[in-house]
């Protein structure tokens, strides 16, 4: 299990490092000067080129690469040239709340989904399955933004039952637990369908194996034979799925937490971007790719632990 | 063992008997009868081969004894399956959740798929102890470990840890076999055990079979198609073509004497004893698929006996000796006549 999450952390570095060009080609690609922005609309040329040169913006991009590599290996990611804030500082004041977003959305989406995905399984063809698949294709197929528009519209606006702007506190309070439940919701929503699609898919190709026939042939109830012989080996693909949903899941937080004003890193991504923030979009492009590299180390350790064919061979 | 289950298995009630059983397939529109009217008997603690070529149906009637075929497609369509007076057809499927892995145990081709993968052999075997006997987690790992011990695979303790993928093939099949073991079963089904293991291993569990059926007192239904098993593990033989039944006796006299036509093409393409049936193919015709309707006896089109009655009535299945039953209207046969 160690050599496997060493082995992953090691695969990840590459990885890393792709992003980190990325973070930096933002930098020299996208249009908009730091130094314009930094200065401020009423600054004289002066002004900027002297910005320009304390910032090493006029280096060649060779160098100023090297050197941005060098303040990130230090953990100095620059301020924001918005807020004056260290950019450490300001991810570390949205990432718990973006924790709190992903834990809110996953902790009932996967089990329905897998629930979901089960029970059509076990009634393929007949209309539970059907309204299950179409539901989950509603799921994958409507636009985040929609979902979350709706939602607020109408569970916000029109029946006044939950808050639908920004954070409440923390996730054990209550009035936390109200605002951070449309949000939930919302990302939760097109997270179901594609659970509960590779779900049945899945179970359904385990129903069909040697093994379940011979838990059969043991005497084991048919409730017993679907989910310790049928379910729970069909969470090892299941769980590779979800893997690969994080990028999904964290390019629908940004919408969603957009949306709806939550206070975490997409929103800061999105306001930083629009802004030419760059330091602070580096960051937050960084940690969401540092969440997606976790989210998949996870996933790994989660397979080897549902799969012992993975630990022992 | 129990003073009254050596008397039960003195009494001439035969401990599993099949009569006239029909299953259908519907496959896309289709009906296909795979079993057209299958009758056998098997007494208890004795060992009953059923033999054929691929496709007659030795699985779908082992199948059906657990009533574990897949339904749908399959389908019983006719005939009962009586265990000690209890047709097996019509009980509800709780009762017959009883019976699987208790009083009938179960095991199959595919050793090393017929596992499942995600659990240690322990903890199969121990489950189905615990749903059976009510045992206690760590009772039942006892019992699994003596079970595995039992079956013959060294170090039985790390064994019962161990994952199917650890162990090899042979090793695979040990474990299934104690896995039908467990709950002291009176009948057990094995569908074709060794067809998939090297000659060696095959050897190998068949000695164990014919070992712990002495010891448990066992019924055996072995599925199989290789004459030289039936030879040297069987007390009585089943001889199925084309999904039916051609003839049922003591292996013995089936040998010395055969008196289905088809039988008898069986031992002449057998001068050795260990020659499989599918060398059947060197009889003239082939096998007629399940989809066709035939009115009169199944063997007929390749039958060189075959008359005009042959082809229009069903010869049925009729005692022409001490428990030799044979379905053909020309039997008993002289030998020289084929
Ligand atoms: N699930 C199924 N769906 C449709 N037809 C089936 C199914 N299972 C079996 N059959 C048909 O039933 C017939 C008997 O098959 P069966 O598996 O019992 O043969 P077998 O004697 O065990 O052969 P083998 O020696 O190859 O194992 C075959 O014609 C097969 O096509
Ligand atoms: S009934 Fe007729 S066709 Fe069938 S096996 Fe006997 S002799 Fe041959
Ligand atoms: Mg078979």
């Amino acid at each position: 299990m160690m050599t496997l999450v060493l082995n992953r952390l090691i695969i990840s570095v590459p990885v890393l490092f792709g992003v980190l060009l990325l973070g930096f080609g933002l930098l020299i690609l996208v249009p908009g000067d730091p130094a314009i922005v930094m200065a401020g609309p009423m600054a004289t040329p002066e002004v900027v080129a002297a910005i320009r040169t304390e910032m090493g913006l006029d280096e060649p991009v060779l160098t100023q690469f090297f050197r941005y590599l060098g303040r990130m290996a230090e953990g100095d990611l620059g301020r924001s040239l918005i807020s004056n804030k260290t950019v450490i500082s300001e991810l570390g004041a949205a990432i718990g709340p973006t924790t709190e977003l992903m834990v809110a959305c996953l902790i009932w989406s996967i089990p329905l989904g897998i629930a979901l995905g089960t029970l059509a399984a076990v009634w393929r063809g007949s209309i539970t399955d059907r309204a299950i698949m179409a539901f989950s294709v509603a799921g994958v197929s409507l636009p985040i933004f929609f979902i979350c528009l709706m939602l607020i519209h109408f569970v916000g606006v029109q029946w006044r039952l939950l808050p639908f702007i920004g954070r409440g506190g923390p996730l054990w309070t209550i009035d936390g637990l109200r605002h951070i439940a449309l949000p939930a919701l919302s990302l939760g929503l097109i997270f179901i369908g594609p659970v509960a699609r590779m779900t049945r898919s899945s179970v359904l190709e385990v129903l069909r194996l040697d093994h379940v026939r011979t838990a059969r042939a043991k005497g084991l109830s048919e409730t017993r034979v679907i989910l310790r012989h049928g379910l729970r080996n069909a969470l090892i693909p299941v769980v590779t799925l979800v893997g690969l949903q994080a990028g999904y899941l964290l390019g629908g937080a940004v919408v969603t937490e957009s949306i709806f004003s939550y206070p975490g890193i997409g929103r800061l991504a999105v306001g930083a971007i629009l802004s030419s923030d760059f330091p602070l979009a580096q960051g937050a492009i960084l940690i969401l790719a540092l969440a997606f590299i976790l989210i998949n180390l996870i996933v790994d350790v989660l397979y080897a632990l549902l799969d012992p064919r993975v630990q022992t061979s | 063992m129990k003073m009254e289950e050596v008397d039960i298995g003195t009494t001439t009630e035969p401990l599993l008997k099949v009569e006239d059983l029909a299953v259908e397939f519907h496959v896309s529109g289709t009906v296909q009868r795979a079993l057209q009217g299958v009758s056998l008997t098997l007494q208890r603690g004795r060992t009953l081969g059923l033999v054929g070529e691929s496709g007659c149906g030795k699985s779908v009637t082992s199948l059906s004894i657990m009533r574990l075929l897949p339904q749908p497609p399959g389908h019983y369509a006719g005939g009962r399956i009586v265990l000690e007076g209890r047709d097996l057809l019509s009980m509800p499927e709780r009762d017959m959740r009883v019976l699987r892995g208790g009083r009938i145990g179960m095991i199959f081709q595919e050793p090393m798929t017929s596992l499942n993968p995600v659990y240690t052999c322990g903890e199969q075997i121990v489950e189905s102890l615990t749903v059976h006997s009510g045992l206690s987690s760590k009772a039942a790992m006892d019992r699994a470990v003596e079970l595995l011990d039992l079956v013959g695979l060294p170090s039985p303790k790390e064994r019962a840890h161990d994952y199917p993928h650890q162990l090899s093939g042979g090793q695979r099949q040990r474990v299934m076999i104690a896995l039908a073991l467990a709950n002291d079963p009176d009948l057990l089904i094995a569908d074709e055990p060794t067809t998939a293991l090297d000659v060696t291993i095959q050897a190998q569990i068949l000695d164990l079979m014919t070992d712990l059926r002495e010891r448990t007192g066992a019924a055996v239904l072995l599925v199989t198609h290789d004459l030289g098993v039936v030879a040297q593990t069987c007390d009585d033989v089943v001889v199925m073509y084309a999904g039916g039944v051609v003839e049922q006796a003591p292996t013995k006299a089936l040998f010395a004497d055969p008196q289905h036509p088809y039988t008898i093409g069986l031992m002449a393409a057998v001068p050795r004893i260990d020659t499989t049936v599918d060398r059947l193919s060197t009889i003239a015709g082939s096998v007629p698929p399940p989809w066709v309707k035939i009115d009169g006896c199944r063997f007929a089109s390749r039958c060189p006996l075959a008359d005009d009655r042959c082809r229009s009535a069903v010869p049925p299945l009729r005692e022409i000796g001490p428990d030799h039953a044979v379905a053909c209207w020309r039997a008993p046969i002289e030998e020289t006549t084929v």
